[in-house]
């Protein structure tokens, strides 16, 4: 061995010797702690890919937020990037997603619908009166629609739903520590079988019913999907049924259009009929497994899905198809199907362009049935009942029963089993009660936010599918919102704008930045009527989705209809 | 095959081809529609997101974007509707609302503003919104969101064709933000700066850091293109230079055969190097007050301690003089010439020549002997070509695709990402002690322990043989010696090895079976197998692995050893090795010879020459006094380098021609100021065995001249009647002599850019995939070789309780005189470095970051430490960059007994706190 070379190190290199080396490999390092509490939490999880939605939110609901520390850990545990954790994280509005060093939000947090039924009925007067007394260990949030349109104003304390709130009691609540729903009564396993439920699927199953039978009688009775499209049910599962297996179902349970809260309305009482036509049509397609992607403003049903569907899978209900319940984040996009299907991914729920349609390339690339709640609950009734039965409803030329979901200055608003073309008159007088006490129809919302808006003298069109388009409106998810001689139009279009502005996925142009441009452009004393147009032409012509296409039909029925506002 | 979609475009029938979009059929018949998140470039898939391209159909509610919609047989589509036109203006004016203005912006000329003129809109009526803030974090590149029109193309360019994932695309709506993993300012993040975001951005808002002044407004300056290929790593990509005022401003990615656009840090950013002002500009001979020591210490900003400036005609006159002096007192052999895998074809095939016919000697060697020189070994011995079998983007055929003692996205970065691709489909088994990036795109990720690659290796292969699952018929036909493998074989079971290689049995045997029975499997190694002592027995291994499976000369199979620099495998072909001739012929073989001496009109040395490390103990032994030293630089390269270093100081006349003065050219006689690749033309040949073209895009600053001149002109003094007017005269002389150069001429070359050998006609593409019956041995089969376990030279003990090992980073090349003169790499990787493992520091009571001293039995380095947790415990590892801490100091000499590569991966070394650091602390 040699002595000690001191000439080893030498005082001179060719680099500049300005700069320090990093004391770690490049970027945010994973810090031990933090994936040691990763690694308890999800102990025995999968870790697929598709769940790291699910897995964020066994994070935030543990820990109250999502720290970097803990995103870091997260993606080294499921072998992410760091950049596919924080922009999935990101996109969904209850992940909370902290700063390096910021400190995590108030224990409860209290989400004020700002929907337009909620803010006609004070939702903004409630906001401020809370924000005002809320103290330092409650946050107040403005939320986009919650689905309970029909008890406006809501407040959400924590995952509570307070109907027809006022400040003193949602903060009661919050400082009370009652911030878990309460179980809704429904029609259990048990309960539903005993009044003859499952025969139906239990025939399916056990060949009893023919899949071509099964479809002939959902054509006779003229099903549509009632999730805003309206496609005709039994083409749907015949395309599925031609595609190639494997073959997926995915069942759209993110009801979020404002002023729709029929889904709810079911889920809550009835669910066992709608898982029934879940499994029939996963039964129909050959559905290796189904998926129910569940908006998380419903955390009720999803405590009673959780509780049921073990107990299908034990009757064995469920041997035909696999099963997996998922849950939003607060993103109304998802209701977009092929949002959706990214969200079930485990990605951003950013809309894919079609073609290809889901039914080709769907859920994971496969063929996919995609169906919305309402259609489904309505199949054990067609096949016990017959098709003829349902087409044999219907008013003005529509066929069959439609599921309205009625808010605003009606006397008596909630979900409405009506006969598919009724008039809005016809619906207020016959199932509503009629207008409030003062109140006097001055124009309606027919299918939420995205269906325009139209005045009272067109009060008579039949609200269904294909019959409003002439008009610049759509029937959509049939949820209609009432508005009257002492609502300001131009301000319900300003609010639904904003609306889309703030669910606005961000891909495209013309939604991205038309969304906020209108909000700009709207929220101005005087209305710059023609470039409106015009940017209400661009969006409707050349965004992705639904979303874009339609945000602008608010915009432009204030135009159409109601120019002395703008006066 | 589909029949041919029909449609009508803007009125007239056109044909769509398979799965082409209304776009590219528009663009063929002329139409360029408008478009911005379309890069209409390989490797980037169209997402429709601008809407700037959108078309009208007849028949459909909306418009649709072209750039992502199949036409449909009867279709009407028009470019050129006044709804469409209205939806793209008004599409662009939403956008532009948002932008700065164009003399603000940071590339006026970028694609969105050419669109922006060519469709006339010329201002928004929309209100703008708050511009988000720069970030000027990273040395390499600007970052100007308010320019950014979330086309996604960064994402894409990130994710998807680099699959370097770190950009994404956060948050929602019109708060949708382009973040660096975690929003994080880019300069801090994971970014490994390839810089592909920056070539695909359509607006500037991710732009070179050198095309914007301090405000990140672009600089008013136009640009000469000049298109080569990238002068650091075996992969070869093409570039195009971005040349004014004769500086390289910036470098585009060109879609060359190996790269597809794509380019790693340094083929984007390490260019000015060139005209760093430590530049040799002028001959320099060596003072005579200037004594030579081993630890001749010249500062290159200040060599005239030690030097004088020269003219070229003195400096001349002394080089050749003290070569033929020596020549002529001592005989040929007491000559040695290292040529340089940093040069071109051309270059390297001449200064083998000059050594071989001006000094008359076989003593030649490069760079070659460092890296690859076991690998060759095997691959002669084994299939009689030590070439590639097919091209690394041939793993994009395969259905597993086998990594193992190499590191690809710090060393051949652009390669890694057609893995990292395929990975994403198939099966990626990477097996390495140390943990890399390509660990998280891997199947199996195996980190075996270090120096028993034959261990695991063997175990697959007894895996393979036990169970049956080798291709008999190939073994049959097309392999001999499998008898003798499968006897030496036996004792390798995987519970025997799994003590040895530390990996468990059953992983083991699932590695073995899932390359085994694979439809195709490929094999690429680097470094971490060949620089060992048993270097040839783990290539060895791997040959059997294919030769057995029959994993070779089909598309998706073969065996390829990723080769280091740019041009080693151009410089070995061309003769660069004391051996063989330009295409491994023999020196030993008397037709051989005589057919050279016939073409090169000069007597020719018989006996086999010495190699690199030969050569610098037989310099300690006297036997060797001079040297010719083109473009290398042992004095860091070497193992034992203090040894090396010696050696140099002991020549009596030593030439180093280079760029600048280098730690070799310290000990220097003559330094010959030569010419750096962006200012000569010249061919260089990559790993897939691709031929590609470099061209000259600069003038040589003073007085500095093209190496070829050079080395011309030393042959002129060593007596030789050379005229060569310039490397298309080299380039036709060799494919006199090199059979491998058939059909591939020079002005082929200059207009294709890139041509593969072999290449059966002129007019034919080369062969990428060979050896699909049959090998160039004698027996036409391939030899499978047994392997033993040999234990590295040097284990570690108590005194020496760690294991060294060396190696390369992402941002500099080799031993740093390139990179460490550029701005961006030098920033980006300022100082020595030594990683190790987190747990391993805690054990040792150092913090991230301390100074440490790493002592081995050959010398000992200071350094600043990193906590590493892809390093394995018990392991440390320095790249050899560094001059300040010069790994090679470190390094054990021991010879690999075929290859003569040296055991750069394994030696026995202490780790300890620095005390010089203590004690500074201290006062």
């Amino acid at each position: 061995m040699r002595p000690d070379n001191p000439r080893s190190t030498r005082p001179r290199h060719p680099g500049s010797g300005r700069g320090r080396t990093r004391h770690v490999p490049r970027g945010r390092q994973v810090d031990a702690d933090a994936l040691a509490e990763i690694r308890t939490l999800l102990d025995g999880q999968s870790l697929r890919r598709d769940l790291l939605i699910e897995h964020l939110h066994r994070i935030q609901d543990r820990f109250g937020c999502l720290s970097p520390s803990h995103l870091a850990a997260l993606a080294e545990y499921m072998n992410l990037p760091l950049a596919e954790v924080y922009e999935v994280a990101t996109f969904y509005a209850h992940f909370d997603v902290l700063g390096d060093g910021e400190e995590a939000p108030p224990p409860v947090t209290i989400r004020v619908c700002d929907s337009l039924t909620c803010r006609i009925m004070g939702a903004t007067e409630l906001r401020e009166a809370l924000q005002r007394d809320a103290g330092a260990d409650v946050r107040v949030l403005r939320a986009p629609c919650v689905g309970r349109c029909d008890h406006a104003p809501v407040a959400v304390v924590g995952r509570r739903q307070i109907d027809r709130a006022d400040a003193a009691t949602a903060l009661e609540a919050a400082h009370g520590g009652r911030t878990e729903p309460d179980l809704p009564d429904y029609v259990d396993l048990d309960a539903y079988r005993q009044a003859g439920g499952f025969r139906t699927l239990e025939r399916c199953l056990d060949g009893g019913l023919e899949r071509d039978a099964v479809l002939a009688e959902l054509e006779r009775g003229a099903l549509r999907g009632l999730g805003g499209a309206g496609f005709p049910t039994a083409r749907k599962w015949h395309i599925v049924r031609s595609r190639p297996a494997p073959r997926l179902m995915a069942v759209n349970a993110d009801e979020g259009e404002p002023g729709t809260f029929k889904d709810r309305f079911y889920l809550e009482r009835d669910p066992m009929r709608f898982l029934e036509g879940v499994l029939i049509g996963a039964w129909a397609i050959e559905a290796e497994a189904v998926y129910i992607y569940l908006r998380d403003e419903y955390p009720a049903i999803r405590s009673l899905l959780l509780t049921e569907l073990p107990k299908l899978e034990s009757a064995g209900l469920m041997r035909h198809t696999g099963m997996h319940l998922r849950r939003g984040a607060g993103a109304y996009i998802c209701g977009e199907e092929s949002a959706m299907i990214e969200s079930i991914e485990g990605k951003r729920g950013l809309p894919r362009l079609r073609p290809p349609y889901v039914a080709e390339a769907g859920l994971f690339g496969l063929p996919t049935l995609v169906q919305n709640v309402e259609t489904l609950y309505w199949v054990r009734d067609i096949l016990e009942k017959g098709g003829d039965w349902a087409a044999g409803h219907g008013r003005n030329d529509g066929v069959g029963l439609r599921s309205y979901s009625v808010s605003g200055r009606v006397r008596e608003p909630g979900v409405k089993q009506a006969p598919a073309g009724i008039s809005v008159r016809e619906l207020i007088d016959e199932y509503c009660g009629g207008m409030q006490e003062g109140h006097t129809l001055k124009a309606y919302l027919p299918g939420g936010a995205s269906g325009g808006i139209l005045p009272a003298r067109l009060d008579y069109l039949p609200l269904d599918f294909g019959r409003l388009e002439e008009h610049g409106a759509i029937i959509g998810s049939h949820a209609v919102i009432v508005l009257s001689d002492r609502d300001s139009v131009k301000d319900a279009a300003l609010n639904l704008m904003r609306f889309f502005e703030d669910e606005s996925c961000g891909q495209c142009t013309p939604c991205r930045v038309g969304t906020e441009k209108a909000v700009a452009l709207m929220s101005r004393p005087v209305w710059d009527e023609p470039l409106l147009s015009a940017l209400a032409q661009t969006m409707a012509d050349a965004s992705i989705c639904g979303l874009g296409q339609a945000a602008p039909n608010p915009l432009r029925c204030v135009l159409e209809y109601f120019p002395e506002e703008l006066e | 095959m589909t029949a041919p979609v029909r449609f009508t475009l803007d009125g007239v029938q056109v044909e769509a081809r398979a799965s082409e979009t209304i776009w590219s059929v528009a663009k063929r018949h002329g139409t360029v529609i408008p478009h911005l998140c379309h890069a209409d470039a390989p490797g980037y898939r169209a997402d429709g997101n601008c809407r700037l391209c959108m078309v009208e159909i007849e028949g459909e509610r909306v418009l649709a974007a072209s750039c992502a919609r199949l036409p449909a047989d009867g279709m009407e589509v028009s470019t050129d509707s006044p709804r469409a036109r209205a939806a793209r203006a008004g599409v662009l004016e939403l956008l532009l609302a948002d932008q700065p203005p164009r003399d603000m912006a940071p590339d006026p000329e970028s694609r969105f503003w050419h669109w922006a003129e060519s469709m006339d809109v010329r201002s928004s009526r929309y209100p703008q919104r708050t511009a988000p803030v720069p970030d000027a974090s990273h040395p390499a590149m600007h970052v100007r969101l308010d320019a950014c029109i979330h086309c996604t193309l960064c994402v894409r360019a990130c994710r998807e064709v680099q699959v370097n994932d770190v950009i994404g695309m956060a948050h929602r709506g019109i708060g949708s933000k382009v973040v660096f993993d975690f929003d994080d300012p880019m300069g801090d993040s994971t970014c490994v700066a390839c810089g592909e975001c920056v070539q695909a951005c359509p607006t500037g808002a991710l732009i070179e850091a050198a095309l914007v002044d301090e405000r990140g407004v672009g600089r008013d300056e136009s640009f000469k293109e000049v298109h080569s290929v990238c002068p650091y790593c075996g992969v070869g990509c093409q570039i195009a230079y971005r040349v004014a005022d004769n500086e390289i401003r910036a470098v585009n990615g060109r879609d060359g055969p190996a790269n597809a656009n794509r380019l790693c840090v340094k083929g984007r950013f390490g260019f000015d190097y060139v005209s760093h002002p430590h530049r040799l500009t002028q001959p320099l001979i060596r003072r005579d007050d200037a004594p030579k020591a081993s630890d001749c210490d010249v500062d290159p900003a200040d060599p005239w301690t030690h030097f004088r400036t020269a003219t070229w005609e003195e400096a001349l006159d002394r080089a050749a003089g003290g070569f033929s002096r020596i020549r002529d007192r001592d005989g040929a052999d007491a000559l040695a010439g290292f040529g340089s895998a940093k040069c071109s074809n051309e270059e390297a095939y001449l200064f083998q020549k000059l050594v071989r016919t001006g000094f008359g000697t076989n003593n030649v060697d490069h760079c070659t002997r460092l890296c690859h020189a076991s690998s060759v070994a095997a691959l002669m011995e084994g299939i009689g070509s030590a070439a590639v079998t097919a091209p690394f983007t041939a793993c994009a055929d395969a259905d597993v695709i086998l990594v193992t003692g190499a590191n690809p996205t710090e060393n051949h970065p652009v390669a890694a990402t057609f893995f990292k691709q395929a990975a994403k489909e198939r099966t990626l088994i990477v097996m390495d002690p140390r943990g890399q990036a390509l660990k998280r795109h891997a199947t199996h990720m195996l980190q075996f322990r270090p120096g028993s690659d034959v261990a695991l290796l063997n175990a697959m292969l007894n895996v393979i043989v036990t169970e049956g699952l080798y291709d008999r018929s190939y073994v049959e036909q097309h392999t001999e010696g499998f008898a003798d493998l499968e006897r030496n074989l036996e004792e390798f079971t995987p519970e025997s090895m799994a003590a040895v290689c530390g990996i468990d049995p059953d992983t083991i045997r699932l590695v073995a079976r899932t390359y085994a029975k694979a439809e195709r499997a490929i094999i690429f190694w680097g470094m971490g197998i060949s620089q060992h002592v048993h270097g040839t027995d783990n290539a060895r291994c791997l040959i059997a692995l294919a030769m057995i499976t029959g994993h070779v000369g089909r598309p998706g199979t073969g065996l390829h050893p990723l080769r280091g620099q740019n041009n080693v495998q151009g410089a070995s072909d061309a003769g660069l090795i004391p051996m063989v001739y330009p295409d491994y012929q023999p020196v030993d073989d008397d037709d051989v010879r005589r057919r050279f001496q016939n073409v090169w009109g000069t007597p020719l040395e018989p006996a086999a020459g010495l190699t690199v490390v030969e050569i610098m103990h037989a310099i300690r032994d006297g036997d060797v006094r001079g040297m010719y030293i083109m473009g290398e630089n042992p004095a860091m390269s070497d193992p034992d380098a203090d040894n090396a270093r010696a050696a140099l100081a002991k020549l009596e006349h030593l030439v180093v021609q280079d760029l600048f003065l280098t730690e070799t050219a310290f000990h220097a006689d003559v330094v010959l100021p030569a010419s750096a690749w962006p200012e000569k033309d010249g061919t260089v040949t990559n790993t897939n065995r691709q031929i590609q073209m470099g061209r000259r895009a600069l003038e040589p600053p003073g007085d500095a001249r093209q190496d070829l001149w050079i080395v011309e002109q030393m042959g002129r003094r060593l007596g030789l009647d050379w005229h060569y007017g310039g490397p298309a005269e080299v380039h036709a002389e060799m494919q006199s002599v090199m059979g491998s150069l058939d059909n591939i001429s020079w002005q082929r070359l200059a207009a294709e850019s890139a041509v593969t050998y072999p290449c059966e006609a002129p007019d034919a593409a080369g062969k990428a995939v060979v050896f699909e019956d049959g090998f160039p041995t004698d027996s036409g089969r391939a030899r499978l070789v047994p392997a033993d376990l040999v234990p590295p030279d040097e284990l570690p003990d108590e005194q020496y309780p760690l294991i060294l090992t060396t190696g390369r980073q992402l941002e500099h090349w080799h031993t740093g005189a390139l990179t460490r003169r550029s701005h961006v790499l030098d920033a980006l990787e300022p100082a020595a470095v030594a990683s190790v493992s987190p747990s391993e520091l805690r054990r040792f009571g150092l913090e991230p970051g301390a100074r440490v001293r790493i002592q081995t039995r050959r010398g000992h380095i200071e350094l600043t430490v990193r906590a590493d947790p892809a390093v394995p415990a018990g392991v440390v590892f320095v790249p050899f960059c560094y001059a300040e801490a010069p790994a090679n100091a470190l390094t054990n000499p021991a010879l690999d007994p075929f290859g003569k590569i040296p055991e750069f991966k394994f030696c026995a070394a202490r780790l300890e706190r620095s005390e010089t650091a203590s004690a500074a602390r201290a006062e």
